[in-house]
Parts: structure tokens; sequence; C-alpha cells
């Protein structure tokens, strides 16, 4: 969220500096599963529907502009992506699902196609016995995240952002014209803040007058070793990166405080998908962790300027590979302007004091 | 590049890499006994595709990735080498056979 | 079931769920430690990737035959009354098993009741309890990268004394040593005795080491080392070329080694070789004390990240100690007594003795560790491989060999913003291959360090992660599956329960 935003103010002309952590830190985006995902999202907000259409169709600009910038590919696919059932029942509820989402007044509308076990098998012919049906959207895709991750930090270089790892920033205090940031590295001034420190936004934002209202949501994501080609599609589940690593995840637990990995998890999420794709089995894991998303209540995004200390923006989402491209166009346009328009303003903390309008 | 001490050859083990067939003596390792048959490369890399031989023989490198009876990637340095066994060159990543053998 | 051997039949699928104590590694501090344990009436398991005890230095120990006491020396002929103690002391043993994650168990006040080990055997997978762990993994050879050091025919030297050990090979064509370190002249040594025929040795250890080392010369004098150190010297220089100050070093070929290039004394030289065999000492294994969330610290003189222990070496994690080359290399005597005073720590920690009685114990054992550890300093500073040998001057030397990561790509990354290895990892991938940076760690930490002028205390290491050895997807599958973890999957759809409200199912 950071890097982009800070990029996309720097491509505006804009002096930014970017404060971050050290080497070991909570850190969503080297944690995530890289989905630009735009299936079942919105429920209950369907202008975030609509924010995650237009971020995938913005997608391929923002991936030509990094590699123009960087060099760097960052592997975008958008062949569409499925949502794999494991029974009449799964299949059933997310069939309801994309119902009621598209059924909310004033939804955007996308295609997408319901696909019994024949249908399925066609376009994934790896499928197991087991998978009941699917769901297809042409929208979706997946990006190579560790390569998102470093193109964005090339982009900021390229754009002269002054990024300052290990400075981790303690205080925030509004000044006369602007902010002081303070660390025990020492202090820098500017006349706007953006915060963008994910999970440490809980304990930034009331500095500056605004809320970061978050509940707790732990992932856990298993990694194979590199496997020839075998899934054209990327599945909400289970995706096979461009070097050949198959991804398995993830799972969302509300109560978990520490980041350990339950092996229960791992089991029931490489249980199922072998059962989406038997040939599987005999992949080497590599690699598991376990991540704190950066949720909000309602899972859409938070981006609000302080009514009390004009100049400090906080900008949080949970799905921030997806939103990326909203986040370095548009939202870095709205802080450079200063002003949120109407369309990006449903997503201030507001919504969490009203009744839900929809 | 090795050879065997002949007061260490114990009972003799048949086995096959890439269809050749290759004697060893019981209780080798997988990648011993490629060494003891002259065997340097027994896998490319699945990066570049440039050939690699055992290593470190004790289970760290991941060099000596050879197939084995039709599972990708196994470490020949600690699988020991049994009758009959059918070992084959590595050849980049794990392969993914739509009928995995058991 | 009792003391016994797992046979390869019944795999790992007999052990019980629950243990007193695991031992993770059958070297000589694993193997004293389990003995020890199983002595105090301990439920004992020992567990260790080989097929048979012995670790490093006594690998294939118990199948060794008199002609091998000749060959290999007392120092591991030592290593047979050890195993055969443990055989004989009651403790289970699980061999060809290796162990791949540990996890704190808590109890209801959230303390640590114990940990929960996950093994794997022969295709399968278990998680067992223990109330206490010790972890014994021993070291491995410090990476070497140099140019060409991927190439089939270079090996570590440590790879050939394995294959001498376990199937009585001895390299053969035109061999070649190359290093430094206390170990290097004891393989060189094994090797000729074995009947090969070296073409040279070449060592690497830097003149200026010679001064260094001379401060700690005192303790030298009255070690053992000194004596079996001179002799193995004189044994390899007898009977092959020793070419000393080599400052620059690399491995050429096409698809294979063919030739081995060097610089002394400011001039190179160039020789065929079909095989390289290389060693720089050896550095504590730490992948598993790491995942497990140890507190290492840098020790400048052994060159390496090292856990912190106790004087019971227990870790910083409760309920887990760590004993051996794992914890620091003092070799193999001194391995054997960290793990009888670790093992007494944990008999003492489950109440089996009482805290006198274990101090008692550990007094003399403590003695004689500090005779075993005599010289060590000498032997570090002598043998302290040169900056060039670990930090690659040449760009395009590869790093990292799974991911096929140049020394010039991780100085680049740096500059691009990857302050550590765990930002540099994210960028090009170095150290996400299946060897888990157990060959590019060090490098990694001491480039980012000379690249960004500071000390590598200050870089750190990769943060690891489990499995901290590779197992199967269908192996991970198969462990059993609690409902929260099904809920955590599958929300409502878990068939823990059957509500049929909708909710919006975790969105990417
Ligand atoms: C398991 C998992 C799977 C996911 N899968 C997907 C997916 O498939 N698709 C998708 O679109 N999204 C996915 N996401 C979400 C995506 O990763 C996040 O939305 C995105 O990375 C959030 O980025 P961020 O910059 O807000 O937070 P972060 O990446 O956490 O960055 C916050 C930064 O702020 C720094 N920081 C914190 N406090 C301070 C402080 N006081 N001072 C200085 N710096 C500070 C941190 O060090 C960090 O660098 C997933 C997330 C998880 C956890
Ligand atoms: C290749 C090599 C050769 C050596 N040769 C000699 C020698 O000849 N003479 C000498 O004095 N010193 C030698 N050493 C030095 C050696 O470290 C010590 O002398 C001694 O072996 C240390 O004993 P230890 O018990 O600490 O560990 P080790 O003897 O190394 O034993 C560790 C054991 O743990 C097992 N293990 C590690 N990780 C796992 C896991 N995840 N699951 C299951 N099992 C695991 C290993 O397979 C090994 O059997 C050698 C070291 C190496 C690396
Ligand atoms: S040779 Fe290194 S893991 Fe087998």
């Amino acid at each position: 969220m950071g890097a982009c935003v800070a990029w996309g103010l720097a491509r505006q002309g804009l002096r930014v500096c970017v404060l971050d952590e050290g080497d070991i830190a909570l850190r969503a985006s080297r944690a995530n599963f890289a989905l630009v995902w735009v299936q079942g999202k919105g429920l209950g907000l369907p202008a975030y529907t609509a924010w995650t259409k237009s971020a995938a169709e913005a997608w391929p600009c923002l991936a030509s502009e990094l590699l123009s910038d960087t060099g760097v590919d960052v592997g975008l696919d958008q062949p569409g992506g499925f949502t794999l059932c494991l029974s009449d029942r799964e299949l059933q509820v997310n069939v309801d699902m994309m119902m009621r989402l598209h059924n909310q007044p004033n939804t955007v509308i996308y295609p997408y196609e319901v696909l019994d076990h024949t249908q399925t098998r066609a376009r994934l012919p790896a499928i197991g016995p087991e998978v009941s049906g699917s769901i297809y959207c042409p929208l979706d895709g997946h990006v190579n995240s560790l390569r998102l991750f470093r193109a964005l930090h090339a982009a900021m270089k390229a754009r002269s952002v002054d990024y300052r790892a290990d400075h981790v920033v303690t205080a925030i205090e509004p000044r006369a014209g602007g902010f002081a940031l303070k660390g025990a590295w020492g202090e820098v001034r500017a006349p706007r803040v953006v915060l963008a420190a994910g999970l440490g936004n809980a304990r930034l934002a009331p500095m500056v007058g605004l809320e970061a209202p978050m509940k707790p949501s732990r992932g856990q994501i298993i990694v194979t070793e590199k496997a020839a080609p075998f899934l054209r599609y990327p599945v909400v589940t289970v995706r096979q990166t461009d070097e050949g690593g198959i991804m398995i995840g993830d799972s969302e637990e509300a109560n978990a405080s520490s980041l350990r990995i339950d092996h229960s998890i791992s089991s029931v999420m490489a249980d199922r998908a072998i059962r989406m794709f038997p040939l599987l089995g005999d992949l080497n894991v590599v690699r598991t962790w376990t991540a704190f998303r950066v949720m909000t209540p309602d899972g859409s995004p938070v981006y609000e300027q302080s009514e009390t200390c004009p100049g400090a923006y906080v900008a949080m989402a949970h799905s921030g590979v997806t939103l990326a491209p909203q986040h370095a166009f548009s939202l870095a346009d709205y802080i450079a302007t200063g002003t949120i328009p109407k369309e990006a303003a449903v997503f201030s903390t507001r919504r969490f004091r009203v009744p839900a309008s929809v | 590049m090795f050879r065997r001490l002949s007061d260490r050859a114990s009972g003799e083990i048949t086995f096959t890499f890439d269809g050749r067939p290759i004697t060893a003596s019981a209780g080798d390792s997988v990648a011993a006994a490629l060494l003891a048959a002259g065997v340097r490369a027994c896998r490319t890399t699945p990066v570049s595709g440039s050939p690699r031989g055992p290593y470190c023989m004790m289970g760290v490198c991941f060099e000596c990735l050879v197939r084995i009876d039709g599972v990708d990637n196994r470490q020949g340095c600690l699988v020991i080498v049994q009758e009959g066994m059918r070992v084959e060159s590595q050849r980049g990543s794990a392969a993914l056979m739509a009928e995995p053998a058991q | 079931m009792t003391g016994g051997t797992l046979s390869r039949e019944q795999g790992i699928a007999d052990l019980v769920d629950d243990y007193d104590v695991i031992v993770v590694g059958a070297g000589p501090a694993g193997l004293s430690a389990a003995t020890t344990l199983a002595g105090t009436k301990a439920r004992t398991l020992l567990i260790d990737e080989n097929q048979t005890p012995g670790g490093q230095i006594y690998r294939a120990i118990t199948l060794a035959q008199p002609v091998d006491r000749q060959r290999m020396g007392e120092d591991y002929w030592r290593g047979r009354s050890i195993a055969e103690e443990f055989l004989r002391s009651g403790a289970e043993y699980a061999p060809a098993t290796t162990a791949w994650s540990i996890q704190p168990l808590q109890d209801d006040p959230g303390r640590t009741a114990g940990h929960e080990v996950g093994l794997s055997s022969s295709g399968m997978a278990r998680l067992i309890r223990a109330k206490q762990v010790v972890l014994a993994t021993g070291a491995l050879e410090r990476p070497f990268p140099i140019p060409g050091w991927t190439l089939p025919g270079v090996m570590t030297a440590g790879a050939a004394q394995i294959a001498l050990k376990t199937s009585g090979l001895v390299p053969s064509g035109k061999v070649v040593i190359a290093g430094t370190g206390p170990l290097l002249y004891l393989l060189a040594a094994q090797l000729i005795d074995a009947g090969a025929m070296v073409s040279a040795v070449l060592d690497t250890t830097p003149r200026e080491n010679w001064h260094r080392a001379f401060r700690h010369a005192p303790g030298f004098l009255v070690s053992p080392y000194l004596a079996k150190g001179l002799k193995l010297l004189k044994s390899v220089q007898r009977r092959t070329r020793v070419i000393r100050w080599v400052s620059t070093l690399a491995a050429e070929g096409e698809g294979g080694l063919r030739e081995i290039v060097w610089m002394t004394g400011g001039r190179e030289q160039r020789m065929p070789a079909d095989l390289l065999l290389l060693h720089q000492g050896v550095v504590p294994n730490v992948n598993f004390s790491n995942a497990a969330g140890c507190d290492h610290y840098w020790d400048e003189a052994q060159l390496t990240f090292r856990p912190q222990v106790d004087e019971w070496y227990a870790s910083s994690v409760a309920g887990l100690s760590l004993a051996g080359d794992g914890v620091g290399i003092r070799g193999a005597e001194a391995a054997a007594i960290q793990g009888r005073i670790a093992g007494l720590g944990c008999a003492s920690q489950l109440g089996l003795i009482a805290p006198v009685e274990r101090d008692r114990l550990a007094d003399p054992l403590r003695r004689s560790l500090a005779r075993a550890m005599r010289g060590r300093r000498f032997l570090d500073e002598l043998y302290r491989p040169a900056k060039a040998f670990r930090v690659p001057q040449d760009q395009d030397t590869t790093v990292c060999r799974c991911e096929e990561i140049s020394a010039g790509q991780i100085r680049a990354s740096v500059n691009a913003g990857a302050g550590g290895p765990n930002q540099m990892k994210v960028f090009l991938r170095c150290g996400m291959g299946p060897c888990q940076g157990r060959l590019c760690g060090l490098t990694v930490t001491e480039l980012i360090a000379d690249e960004r002028g500071t000390h590598p205390s200050e870089i750190g290491y990769y943060r690891l992660r489990f499995p901290i050895k590779p197992l199967k997807l269908r192996e991970l599958a198969a462990l059993p599956q609690t409902d929260t973890a099904k809920v955590a999957v599958l929300a409502d759809l878990a068939d823990t329960h059957h509500s049929t409200d909708l909710v919006e199912r975790k969105s990417q």
C-alpha cells in the first residue's frame, strides 16, 4: 500500500519519503497469495465491487508502467479464475453468494459462469473426481507477488522516493503546516502524512485524529517445490506461480494471537488441494507460513483524511494486491489534490458508525 | 571418480539409472551407488537447466535429487538402493504425472 | 513398545503419541543425551535422518569392520562404544526419520507444557509430543562459494568422507582437496590412507592467521589437538603436494569439472582435475533452532550464528535444549559431554533427578568439557577462512545454488532497498529453494554486511519456516484435522456443524 501510494505521488512530481520497519516485521505484502481477484468481493458494500472491478481492469496498465519504470515484469496473468467446490452444498453456497452480490442495489454487474464437474474438467483437466463444480469469473487473475514487491521498491527508487528502512515511527505530532514523525532514529517533517502501516496503523492513526479499525484475521499458506506447469487458471485456494511453485491457501482464523503454524490447518488445506488436484500429492512442501491480514471489520478498504488534522490520511485494505492500481493511480491522485471524491468517500470509517445504507 | 574398496563390497543389488542397469552394494545410498558407477550429474536445475550432482552427501544441499520409482525430487543421498529400483535423472522441476505412482 | 530400534517395516507408525523426551540427532551429542536420559528412566525417543547411529564423525560406525579402524583412526573407532551404550540404554530409536517441525504446546495457564515434534519417515508424517526436546543436529560444512562450485565433480571433502564411511568408496582419477580448517588434513589423510591418489592439497589458510592464532598458543600446546594435528600434517605432506597460501580458487569446465585455477604468491596456476573436494570448516546447523524461535547471536571467532544456551544447554525456548556442534563448534568429544549435561538438565526438569544429584553428576563432566575445549580458540583463529572465500569478490559467483543467484545480484538488491536477508529473499528468491538457505545463509549475511559496510550481527539471518526439511503434500494431508482447523479453512461449510446461514466466505 505504502509503496503504491508513494510511487503514485512521486509520479506526480511530489517529494516523498517512506519510513518503514527493518528486515523482520509484520508485513502482509511479503506474505500474500497474490491473486488479482474480483469474484465474491463487495457483499454489503457494492461500491467495493466496482472499485475492485476497475482495479482488475487497470492492472495491465499498472504492470506496464512498472515494467517501463523498473524493467521488472510482475507476471500479471488474468485468464479468469475458479472457485472449486468439493460438494454440491459447497457449490450451492457459493452460487447463492454470487447471486446475492449481484442482486444488491446499485451494484456493478460482472460476468461469471457456474460449471458442473464435466464443464470444469474441460478447462481444468487435472481436477479430481470429488470436484462437484465451480464458479468461473473471467476477470480474475494473479501476479508474482515477490516480483510485485521488488518492482514497487525499484519503482520508488526510479522516481527518487526517499525510502528509509529501520525507521519505525513511534510518534506523530501535528505541527503548524504539517507533521513531525519521530522515532529512535530522529525526526522528519512533512506537510502531509499517509498512514499505510498495515497493522501498525492501529497505533499511529489516533495520533492524528484518525481511526484504523481492524479485526484479527490470520491466514496460513503452504508452498510446494517447483513443478512443471499444470494449472492454466488460478483457483481461489490453489495457484501455480510462473516459477512453478504451487501455493495453497488460505485459511482464516479470527482468534489466533500468534504466528505459530497450525499443522492441523495445513492438513485440511493440503487434503482439499489434493482432492481438487490429485497429482499434487507427491510434491514436496518447502514452506508454510502464517500472517495477519490488514482486515477491516467489513473486509472493505478504508481511505480517509483526518478532519482534525487535515493533511493526514489513513489507507488500508485487505486486498492490497488486487487494489494496487487504485492505490498507485486514484488514491495517489486524491492525496495529491487533497480531496477524496464521492466514489471513494464511501470507504471512510463513518460506515462503521452509521447503520449500513444499502 | 570413485572406486569401491574390495573389502567393503557387500551383497549385490541391481537397479536402473535412466534405464541402464547398475550394480550396487547393499546399504549404498542411491547417490553413493551412482558415484560408484561413475555418474557425476544426476539432475538439471529448474532455473537454468544446468547439470548438478551430489555435493554434501549428508542431506543438506539437495543437489542429489533424482526421480525414484516415479516420484520426483527425492534426495538420493538419504535413500538406500533397493533391488529393482527405478532411478532416473531429475530433469528440472517435478513433472506432475496425471497418475502419480503409489 | 519398550526400548529398541524401529525396523524398516514398522516405520514411525508404531511410535506412541507421547514421550518424556525426544532427542533429534544421533551424533555423539544426541546419543549421549539419550543414553543419559534413558538412564534416569525417562521415556526417551531418539530420531535421526541416517540409517544407523553415529552422526557425522561416527557415521556408519555400527557397520564398520576392523579394517576401518585402521583406515579411519582411533577417534572414529571410539564411536562404537558410544553407539553400543546407547543401543543398550532402553531408549527407543527411529532411524531414517526426519524431524521437520517443532512447536510448543501450551497448557491452561498458557505455559509451555512440552512440544509437538513433526516426524517423517518412508512417506509418512506424525506429530509426536514430548515434555522436553533436545536438538543435537550437529554441524554442516561452511559454504565455499567459489566460481564453478556448482559443477558436477565438485563436492565437499565431508561428502567424500561419508562415501568412504558408508560405502567404502575412494576418490579416483585426478583428485584435488582445497580449503582450510582443522578437519581438512584429517579428511585428506583418511582418503589417502584408503588409497586415494590425491594430486594436491590447496591450503587456503591465510598467512596472517598464524600471527593471530599464536596469542592462543598456550591453550593449544596442552591440548591433544597439537600432537594429532602435526601427525596428520606430516602424513599428508609426505604423500601429496601441499600448496600453501592459496588466495583465489576457481573450478572450470563445461557441464562438469575439468580444471582448477588458483593464485598463490601472486601467480595464477592451473591443474586438470576430475574431482575437487572443498572444505573450509564446519558451522552449526541452525535451521531447526532458528525455525523453532530460539535466540541466536553472531560469534565473531567462529564467524557464524549460534543459538543462545544456558549452563544446562537449555535454549531461550522453554523445554527445548540444544547440544553438540549445533550450539557452536567444539568437536566430537565436547559434543558427547554436552549431550550428557543437557540430558541431566532435562531429567531434572522432568523431576526424575533432584537438582543436587544433577549438579553432582554434572561436576566432573564440566571439568572434562573444559579439558576437551582447550586449544579451540587457537584452532578458530588459525582456521578462520579468508574473507575472499566467504564473501565472493567475483560478481558472477553463484551464492544461492538452488535459485541460482549470484553475488552481484545480491549486492545490487541491497542497493535497491533490500537491507537484510529477509527483504532480499523476497527480491531475489535467494534462499527459497529446497536447501532452505543451508548453503547460502552465512554467505548472504556477510555479503549484505559487506555491501552495507556494517557488521553481520546487525544484518541477522534468514527467518526460517517449517517444514525445515521438505515433506510430501500427502503426508501433510494425512495429519490429524481438528474442527477448529476445518472452520478456519471452510468457515460455515466445515462439516463440524450444519448451519445453513450464508456468510461471506473469506475473500482474497
Ligand atoms: C495470508 C494473506 C493472503 C493474502 N492474499 C491476498 C491476495 O491473494 N490478493 C490480494 O489482493 N491481497 C492479499 N492479501 C492482502 C495483501 O497482502 C495486503 O492487502 C497488502 O499487502 C497490505 O499492504 P499494506 O502495505 O497495507 O500492509 P503491509 O504489507 O503489512 O505493510 C505495512 C508496512 O508498514 C510498516 N510499519 C508498520 N508500523 C510501522 C511504524 N510504526 N513505523 C514504520 N513502519 C511501520 C511495516 O513494517 C510494513 O512494511 C493477503 C494477505 C495475507 C496476510
Ligand atoms: C560432513 C562432516 C564430517 C565430519 N567429520 C568429522 C570427523 O571425521 N572427525 C571429527 O572430529 N569431526 C568431524 N566433523 C565435525 C562434527 O561436527 C563433530 O565432530 C561431531 O560429529 C559433532 O557431533 P554432534 O553430535 O554435535 O552432531 P553430528 O555428529 O553432526 O550429528 C547430528 C545428527 O543429526 C542428524 N540430523 C540433523 N538434522 C536432522 C533432522 N532435521 N532430522 C533428523 N536428524 C537430523 C544428522 O543426520 C546427524 O546424524 C564432521 C562434520 C561434518 C559436517
Ligand atoms: S548430496 Fe547434498 S542433499 Fe544429497
